[in-house]
Parts: C-alpha cells; sequence; structure tokens
C-alpha cells in the first residue's frame, strides 16, 4: 500500500508519467515503474471476532470527542460503534449492559509502548527492542520482534488499552520503524497488527544516543554529533528519492518512445532497447523517504524544549512532519510551539529526573502542553506498568493542572489517553472516540476512570468482549504463564 | 533521667523554634487502636504530639489551622530510596547509592561498614519534592551496583525536614540483596551467595590471620557482628523458595529479616506471619519481570495482609518519583486490601519495621509531629497534600517544581 501511494505521490511531483493516467485510451506501457516501496510484505491478518450486539445502558459516557454525557447509553453493532444518546433500544439478540453508576470512554490507546520487543520476563534472550549497533537503522522494523506472548499485553486490556504503538527503543538516532497492535491474544504479530494503521518512524534525541555510541567512542558522541546524524540520514534520503524519481523519469520515457515506435510499427531496434534498471533498493533510505512524504508518522524520543526546537527545524529542512514528541518533560516550556506546530506532547504524569535531560520535570507538563489553542497533550507510558493504568496518570496530570488553576474537565482529560493519541498515530478516523461508524473499542469503569480504585470492568475490541473483569479467563493468555505455578493470578 | 530528657526537649524546642500549631477539625486517621476521629483537633507542641481531642484550645501564640473536615494523616514513609543521595541517577559525580570497588570475583571484597547515610545532603532537590507530597522520612537503602556486592552495606532511616543530622536512632539495618539478579556477583550462582554469607559469618566469628582471600576486614567484620545479634537485615528477594531460606538463615544466625520485593510472599505468608518477618513490596508488581517473580500478582498486600504479614510499601529504585508510593497503597485497596491496612503500610507498619514505632508513624500523644493536611482521600491519585508538618514545623510547600510551574505557568497564560 505504501509503495502505490509512493508511485503516484513521484508521479505526480515530477510530471513525468502524468500523461499516463490523464490518457486512459493511450495504450498502456509495455514496462510499469518498480515502486520505491514493494507493497507491504508483512500485512495484518487482523480479523475482528465475530461480536453480538450490545447494549451499555445508564453510564456516564465520555465521548472523547470532548463530550460528557450522564445517564446515556453506548449501542454496539456489527464491530462499530451504533450510536451514542439516551433512551436508545436493543436490537434483537442484543447484550445490555446495565452500567448504572459506571462510566463509558473509548479504549485506551497507549502512543508509547515496548510490550513485545523488551517483554516480561526481561531475559537476555527477550532484548528485541534496540538494535544498538548503529546509530542509524531505520531499516529495521519493531514488529520483526514483538513476542506475542508477552504476559504484559494481558495485563494491558485489563486497564482498558485496546490499541498501542509498539515502538523500538532510544538507542539509536533513527531506530526503525514502530508498529500499532489491536490488543487481541494471538499467536502471531500479524494477527495483532492494526489494519491498515500507518507505520511509526522512532527517533531519539538527547543523551540516550550520544551515551551508547559515545561510549563506545564512535559517533555520535554529542548532541552536535546527534543532529549530525540525522541531517545526514535525511541528505542520502533525499538523493535516494531524487534517484528513484530519475529512474521514473526514465520509465516514463521509455514508454512514450515505445509507444511511438508501436504506433509507427517500427519495431526494428526493439531488442536492443532495454528498459530502465530501477535503484538498487536501501532499506534504510526507503524508510526516510516513508517519512518525508507522510506515509511513515515520525515520533521523536526528546525531552528537553531547546532539542524539541532543533527537531522541529530539522523536520522542515527535510520535509516531514513530526507526529508527536514523546516523554517531552519540557514540553510545558515551549507549548505554543509545539501547539503551532500541531505536534503532539506524548507524555508522563511525574516522572522525573533519573537522566540530566529529565531534571525539569513537573507534574503539570501534561496539563500546560494542553493548554494552547492546538495543544496536543497525549498520557503515555513507556511502561509495563504504566500501560496498566494509564486512566490513572491522566488522574494525576488532570488534578494537578486544576490545582495549577487551570479548568480541566473529564471530558476534555480523556481524549489525553483516546483521541489524541488516535491522532498521532493516524486512526483516528477509526477510533479513539465513540463516535457512530467507529470501531466499537470501549470500556466500562467501575467508577470516574480518574481514580486510583478505578477498575476496568469490561473492554471491547472491535464490539467483542476482550475482557469481563467478572468473568476472567481461567487460564493465563500468555503461553509463557501456561502451567507456570502461582503465575497468571487473576485480578 | 528525668532532667535528661527535659534538657533534651528544650533543645529540640530550641531547635525546632517549635511554635505550637492547633489543627481543628480534622478528619485525623490516627493509624492508632482509635481509627479514624472526625471533627478532630490534634495539637503540636515543642515538636510532638501534644494532644487530640475535640474543643482544644489554642496555647498562647500559637497558630491555628481550620481543617474544616479535611483528612489528617501520619507523614509518610517514601519507601527505600536514595533521597538525598543520588540527584540525578545517571551522572555518577551525583549518585552515591552503593560501592563499585570493581575487583574481580576471587579478590572480591564486602563493605558492610559501608554505611549509605554518610552521603545524605539534606539539601537536594529530591527532599522538597518528596516532602511538599507528604512524605516526611525514607529510608535510605544503599544499592547493589554492578561491580559491586550483594552485600551492599548499611542504611537508615532519615527525617526529610532538611536538617543535616537526619538519621533516626534505632533505625539502622543492613541490606543484602538476593537472587538471579545478583548472580553476577555471585560468581554465577545464587547458590554461591549463601556460600559467600556463610564465608563472611565464619570470618567475623572466627577470623583468620593468614588468609589472604578474605571477604572482610576488620571493619567490616565488626560492622556485620552487629547484626548477627538481633539486627535488621533487610533482604531483596522474590522467590518463594530464596525467601524460605533467607528466614532460616536469619534464624541460625540471629538476624531480624526483612524482606524487600517478596514478589511471591504471598505463596508463603502463613509461615512469614508465623515468623513475624514483615515485607516491604511494590503493590503494583504483577508481571514476572525475572524467572525469580513468576507468581507476582496485584493482590499480593490484601493476601499477606489478611493472613497477618506486616507490610510496608516501597517501590524499588526510584528516589525522584518517591511520591509514587501512595498509588502503590491506592492500588492495593482496588485489590482487596482494607483502606486503613493500606494506610497503615505507608506510616505505622514502616516505623514498627525500622525500630521507630515509639516516636513515629501513628498520631498519638508523645509522637513526633509528623503530619499532612489533605485535600481528599490521602491515597487519591488526585488527591495532594495542603500542608505538611515534620517535628511540628510546617513545611514551606515549595520545591524546584513548584518554582518551574509557576515561572511558565506565567508565560503561558
Amino acid at each position: 500500500m505504501h509503495g502505490i501511494r509512493y508511485l503516484l505521490c513521484c508521479a505526480v511531483l515530477t510530471g513525468a508519467c502524468a500523461n499516463v493516467p490523464a490518457q486512459p485510451e493511450a495504450k498502456k506501457p509495455e514496462v510499469a515503474a518498480v515502486p520505491i516501496e514493494p507493497a507491504n510484505p508483512y500485512p495484518s491478518t487482523y480479523q475482528a471476532g465475530a461480536a453480538t450486539a450490545t447494549l451499555i445502558r445508564g453510564a456516564t459516557v465520555l465521548t472523547g470527542t470532548g463530550t460528557r454525557l450522564d445517564n446515556a447509553d453506548v449501542l454496539i453493532a456489527n464491530g462499530k460503534i451504533e450510536a451514542v444518546g439516551q433512551n436508545l433500544s436493543a436490537p434483537g439478540g442484543a447484550r445490555v449492559v446495565d452500567a448504572s453508576g459506571r462510566w463509558v470512554t473509548p479504549g485506551l490507546i497507549d502512543v508509547h509502548s515496548h510490550l513485545g520487543v523488551y517483554p516480561s520476563p526481561g531475559v537476555n534472550a527477550h532484548g528485541d527492542g534496540n538494535e544498538a549497533t548503529d546509530p542509524v537503522t531505520p531499516n529495521v522494523w519493531s514488529e520483526h520482534g514483538v513476542w506475542p506472548q508477552d504476559p504484559g499485553f494481558q495485563t494491558a486490556l485489563e486497564g482498558g488499552i485496546t490499541a498501542m504503538q509498539i515502538l523500538p527503543g532510544s538507542a539509536n538516532l533513527i531506530g526503525g520503524r514502530a508498529v500499532t497492535l489491536k490488543n487481541v491474544p494471538a499467536t502471531t504479530y500479524q494477527a495483532m497488527k492494526f489494519p491498515s494503521a500507518p507505520q511509526g518512524l522512532k527517533m531519539a534525541c538527547g543523551e540516550n544516543p550520544k551515551r551508547v555510541y559515545g561510549g563506545q567512542s564512535r559517533a555520535p558522541s554529542t548532541r552536535m554529533g546527534n543532529v549530525a546524524g540525522y541531517r545526514q540520514a535525511f541528505a542520502d534520503a533525499q538523493d535516494y528519492r531524487e534517484q528513484w524519481r530519475k529512474y521514473e523519469r526514465e520509465v516514463a520515457q521509455y514508454n512514450e518512445k515505445h509507444q511511438k515506435k508501436s504506433d509507427a510499427k517500427d519495431k526494428e531496434d526493439e531488442e536492443a532497447d532495454e528498459p530502465p534498471v530501477p535503484p538498487k533498493r536501501d532499506l534504510k533510505l526507503e524508510t526516510l523517504v516513508g517519512a518525508m512524504t507522510g506515509d511513515i508518522r515520525v515520533h521523536i524520543h526528546c525531552y528537553r524544549s531547546d532539542e524539541m526546537a532543533i527537531m522541529l527545524d530539522l523536520s522542515k529542512e527535510f520535509g516531514f512532519k513530526i507526529a508527536a514528541f514523546h516523554h517531552a518533560i519540557e514540553a510545558y516550556k515551549i507549548a505554543d510551539l509545539l501547539a503551532a506546530n500541531g505536534v503532539c506532547g506524548a507524555e508522563w504524569a511525574d516522572w522525573w529526573g533519573s537522566k540530566m535531560e529529565m531534571f525539569d520535570g513537573i507534574q503539570e507538563n501534561i496539563a500546560f502542553t494542553d493548554l494552547p489553542q492546538g495543544g496536543c497533550a497525549i498520557v503515555h507510558s513507556d511502561s509495563d506498568e504504566g500501560i496498566q493504568r494509564l486512566n490513572q496518570e491522566a488522574g494525576k496530570a488532570m488534578s494537578r493542572g486544576i490545582r495549577a488553576g487551570l479548568t480541566i474537565a473529564p471530558e476534555r482529560a480523556i481524549r489525553w489517553l483516546t483521541a489524541n493519541p488516535a491522532r498521532a498515530l493516524g486512526i483516528e478516523q477509526l477510533t479513539g472516540t465513540l463516535e457512530p461508524g467507529k470501531m466499537a473499542d470501549v470500556v466500562i469503569w467501575n467508577g470516574t476512570p480518574f481514580s486510583v480504585y478505578a477498575l476496568a470492568e469490561q473492554v471491547f475490541v472491535d464490539g467483542q468482549l476482550a475482557f469481563d473483569r467478572a468473568n476472567p479467563p481461567p487460564q493465563p493468555r500468555s503461553d509463557f504463564l501456561l502451567g507456570q505455578p502461582g503465575a497468571g493470578a487473576q485480578p | 533521667m528525668r532532667t535528661l530528657v527535659a534538657i533534651a526537649l528544650l533543645g529540640c524546642a530550641t531547635l525546632a523554634n517549635a511554635q505550637a500549631v492547633l489543627i481543628r477539625g480534622a478528619t485525623v486517621h490516627t493509624v492508632a487502636d482509635q481509627g479514624v476521629l472526625t471533627d478532630t483537633d490534634v495539637l503540636l507542641r515543642d515538636g510532638k504530639i501534644a494532644a487530640i481531642g475535640t474543643g482544644l484550645s489554642a496555647p498562647a501564640g500559637a497558630t491555628t489551622i481550620d481543617a474544616n473536615g479535611r483528612a489528617l494523616t501520619p507523614g509518610l514513609f517514601g519507601g527505600l530510596s536514595a533521597i538525598g543521595v543520588e540527584e540525578v541517577s545517571l551522572e555518577p559525580t551525583t549518585a552515591d547509592a552503593g560501592v563499585i570497588l570493581n575487583a574481580p570475583a576471587f579478590e572480591t571484597q564486602w563493605r558492610p561498614e559501608f554505611d549509605v547515610t554518610a552521603a545524605y545532603n539534606p539539601r537536594s532537590v529530591l527532599v522538597p519534592v518528596a516532602r511538599v507530597e507528604g512524605l516526611t522520612w525514607t529510608v535510605l537503602a544503599p544499592a547493589s551496583a554492578e561491580g559491586g556486592t550483594f552485600l551492599a552495606g548499611q542504611g537508615a532511616a532519615v527525617t526529610l525536614d532538611g536538617r543535616y543530622d537526619a538519621v533516626l536512632s534505632n533505625s539502622r539495618s543492613l541490606f543484602i540483596n538476593l537472587g538471579g539478579n545478583s548472580n553476577a556477583l555471585s560468581a554465577g550462582s545464587r547458590a554461591g551467595q549463601w556460600m559467600l554469607l556463610d564465608q563472611a559469618i565464619r570470618e567475623t566469628r572466627s577470623p583468620s590471620a593468614n588468609d589472604e582471600h578474605v571477604l572482610l576486614h576488620p571493619a567490616g567484620r565488626e560492622a556485620l557482628a552487629k547484626y548477627l545479634g538481633g539486627g535488621r537485615v533487610v533482604f531483596g528477594v522474590a522467590r518463594a523458595a530464596e525467601i524460605r531460606r533467607v528466614v532460616a538463615f536469619a534464624k541460625r544466625y540471629g538476624m531480624k529479616p526483612v524482606i524487600a520485593g517478596g514478589a511471591e510472599a504471598w505463596v508463603v505468608a502463613d509461615e512469614l506471619a508465623r515468623e513475624k518477618v514483615p515485607v516491604l513490596l511494590d503493590a503494583l508488581e504483577n508481571l514476572p519481570y525475572t524467572f525469580d517473580g513468576i507468581g507476582a500478582r496485584l493482590d499480593n498486600a490484601a493476601l499477606l495482609q489478611r493472613a497477618g504479614v506486616r507490610i510496608a510499601f516501597t517501590q524499588f529504585n526510584e528516589s525522584h518519583n518517591a511520591r509514587k508510593v501512595r498509588q502503590l497503597a491506592g492500588n492495593a485497596v482496588a485489590h482487596g486490601l482494607p483502606k486503613d491496612a493500606a494506610l497503615a503500610a505507608l506510616t505505622a507498619q514502616p516505623a514498627e519495621i525500622f525500630g521507630l514505632a515509639g516516636e513515629r508513624g501513628r498520631i498519638a500523644r508523645g509522637q513526633v509531629a509528623d503530619l499532612v493536611l489533605w485535600n481528599g482521600d490521602p491515597l487519591e491519585v488526585t488527591s495532594a497534600a495542603d500542608q505538611v508538618w515534620i517535628a511540628g514545623r510546617a513545611v514551606e510547600m515549595r520545591s524546584r517544581q513548584t518554582e518551574l510551574r509557576d515561572r511558565y505557568l506565567k508565560r503561558l497564560q
């Protein structure tokens, strides 16, 4: 799919093959340009389970669109949100859930997880999140390191997580492609892969890359080296893109020439006329070209405000868009700049200080990031513990903002872990809010989700009841925990 | 004797410049036999809790605070931490939690005489960050780092009011970290940990003058000897089988064991209750991070408490965000622990475990006046401390983080 879009994009940009679609009557070219990147060879095989229609009745509903509805119903049919409102009627055969006193939200989405690539148990054999052999590895894909048996997927589901982005780690300047998964049991990652979600590109600022490589007396060993590293990589990608554009022009010229010849029925020297040879594929640069065309969304681990500003300039220098700064400890210092650039800040509620670049962390960061017009704050985890209670993290962030004098309603705060991460991941048309037609990714909470006592009672993925606290699975979901004495204890 | 006490108190009062404080109309969580007292007054004088009751009158010159029903609890335990011992974890010049001799395995030396409290800096920015969230004391725990030893050394409780001489007497403890994570420090086997511990004890009991490859210096033997006669030893351990070995080992050598971690402590809860062995645990630990903790589960705290085991909450390797310990308690409640037991596991229980029960952890007459007035449920993540007192003095409710907050909020608005 990416490949097809790249090709179309190139055609439009160069004008080289613009005449092909414009003249549908013309003879088909005999040579089709090889796409810069072929259609995804690792496609999603995710199948939504058969879902019974469900009517959730009488709940406090936070829709994720900024609206709160009291004593409202949510109707799920065919795996989709059918309706949200009052006094909805249940279709025949529908399961009806009395949710009085309960709160209902969209399924939570974690934009920053390493489940599967740094799974439990954290043994050496499971360290699949950092290809720390070179600072620039856009050729690696986190999905190729995801172990679907990580017990952390189930505990995240019990915390209401229905989708998450699994990223490579932050050892590298450019760590590789990230994947968005549905939180469903599976024996292959493809069966969890969120259908049609764009891939992400993980990049990292600051201390981690320069520590990892500087410690080996290699570049980068400074923040200067970091930026030089990104710039050279993207400069190479520009050159690579130009090679492909040139090739596409050659194919177009070849076809044009070929067409004229066949029109003239002059085939004498056709044998000697070899079609153009495509450039040698470069998996690293291919990914970076994908980032520049916007097919791959850029997610940058970046703590300090000054470094985020540098990365914004870098993105303009090379023409890519940054979806979100992750960790963004100092986002509150440049909340206006982030909002003006349409970049989200994905942050923790209160973690700080273990590194120098985390020294200025404050508990109001998320609330302040959310404050300017167009601000996009996200509560993220980067943790197999934090992902189990993103709702509590949001509760902390909300209450600290209120204590600082801001007005933050629950219907606003819920967006930090539903609609906003969906936007950063490019799946906002599909999930992240309770709007008719969206995937029925839904959580029923035992009360306000922003409480330390909040528990997800029922979690739906595409309308299917994926977790029911009243009827927990009799056995652990992870094969790893199966048959382990005392393991897989139910919540 | 009486005179001595009086002089000591006077000294204290002078030091603390302790003006009396009357907190009126609070919901007082005594964490003592009286339970929760509504609409109750608490009088703080000379750094201590002087009176608890209704309609108390303010002594001359006392500050009066109207609680208006807000919750008043004892100051909270910040868990095992390196607050004031490490400023930025990854910066070696600011991180003093562990001694690292980098000796080859065959020349390993143990330094039980290492006492991490000698690195404590009360002016660390971590201290106010913790304090304004209601943490009034913590136990500084030495770390077993790579190149160090699994017998990490000694630590102790410190008060977080910013005084230089912050160590609380009776709380000094020895820290030993066992299990798979220490294999690299015990010649590749957890059995090697028991082998080396036995060797250290033999050296302590009957030092040999001639052996070149000894684990302990004379100072180390002296330090270890103190713990063999009933000293408190905190064992970092997760696996049920190893917890049982710890209990037996401590019994054999006359140590008072405390389990730290204890992911599988619930498996041996009855034995721990019988032997009166307390557990310091992270109530959020429910994943098998290691093969030692395969049985980790969210109701560990509830199961232990139900079995009669004394528990207290702590995070591990978390000093900057020590304040998160409250969230551990709240989650334990969501998973079956009674609320009063959860608050006790942040106050009275850790005080009991570290030998401070006579002076801290409860709201009772004569206890040190470490108190927190909350704007809501003390265990709730959306609550915050409105005012903290340590040794009867109101803490300034500011930290480097609140300064940053105020500076940048102004610019955003």
